[in-house]
């Protein structure tokens, strides 16, 4: 629809004429601000936490474990230098062989969903996919934080 | 001939005096936009763009996705 859009401007005499090609959706799933009836309401983004733990793909899984259960946690996102997810470890991969480099323990590849899905959506998906938790990431794959199924739940319940 | 751009050129333009103009139906303008871009769906391009739009100044033209 945009290219249609931005050639026709053209011929109506508009000399200078970008197309944001990605639109909209790139933009929020980039996890950028939007205005509008719906820019209030909760997504995954948002609700995400912000302060799951992270580490490197050449850490020493006991090392990680011990680190995360102390901070009340039982999931950590493995990322980059640029905070590209490349990994997921959840209870059953921190129980590993604690000599394991994270890049070995991990489940590589974790499905991830973007910022900008509706809180109700994702409630109901983690559900029926019996997920209790999943990476937020933007679409260049970078982390937001972790989205676990109790928050989404509850939040969309106070949606309604 | 339109230039397509990214983001982060989007961003660029803006703080450059670009317009930003959304050209999907009303009701999706309504519900989420970006920050600072008028309505304009495609079927009221033809009447209303010059009246609506500066010819001077640059017009960054989106929708939903590259569809």
């Amino acid at each position: 629809m945009s290219p249609r859009a931005a050639w026709r401007l053209e011929s109506l005499g508009f000399g200078e004429v970008y197309d944001y090609v990605a639109g909209k959706l790139d933009w929020m799933a980039a996890g950028r601000r939007t205005e509008g009836t719906n820019a209030a309401r909760p997504r995954a983004g948002d609700v995400s936490r912000k302060d799951v733990p992270t580490a490197g793909l050449a850490e020493r899984l006991g090392d990680v474990r011990e680190r995360v259960r102390a901070a009340g946690w039982d999931a950590v996102v493995v990322i980059n230098s640029e905070r590209v997810v490349l990994g997921f470890l959840r209870s059953k991969e921190l129980d590993k062989d604690p000599d394991l480099k994270m890049e070995q323990a991990m489940r590589p590849g974790p499905s991830t969903f973007r910022p900008h899905v509706a809180i109700q959506e994702m409630a109901d998906y983690m559900t029926n996919h019996m997920l209790d938790s999943s990476p937020i990431t933007t679409s260049d794959g970078r982390l937001v934080g972790l989205l676990l199924q109790k928050d989404a739940v509850r939040i969309a319940g106070e949606e309604k | 001939m339109p230039t397509e751009i990214d983001r982060h050129q989007v961003q660029q333009l803006l703080d450059r005096g670009a317009q930003l103009v959304e050209v999907l139906p009303e009701d999706e303008y309504e519900e989420d936009h970006l920050p600072g871009a008028i309505s304009l769906p495609l079927r009221r391009l033809e009447t209303e763009a010059v009246r609506m739009l500066d010819r001077a100044r640059p017009v960054i033209v989106y929708c939903w996705d590259t569809a």
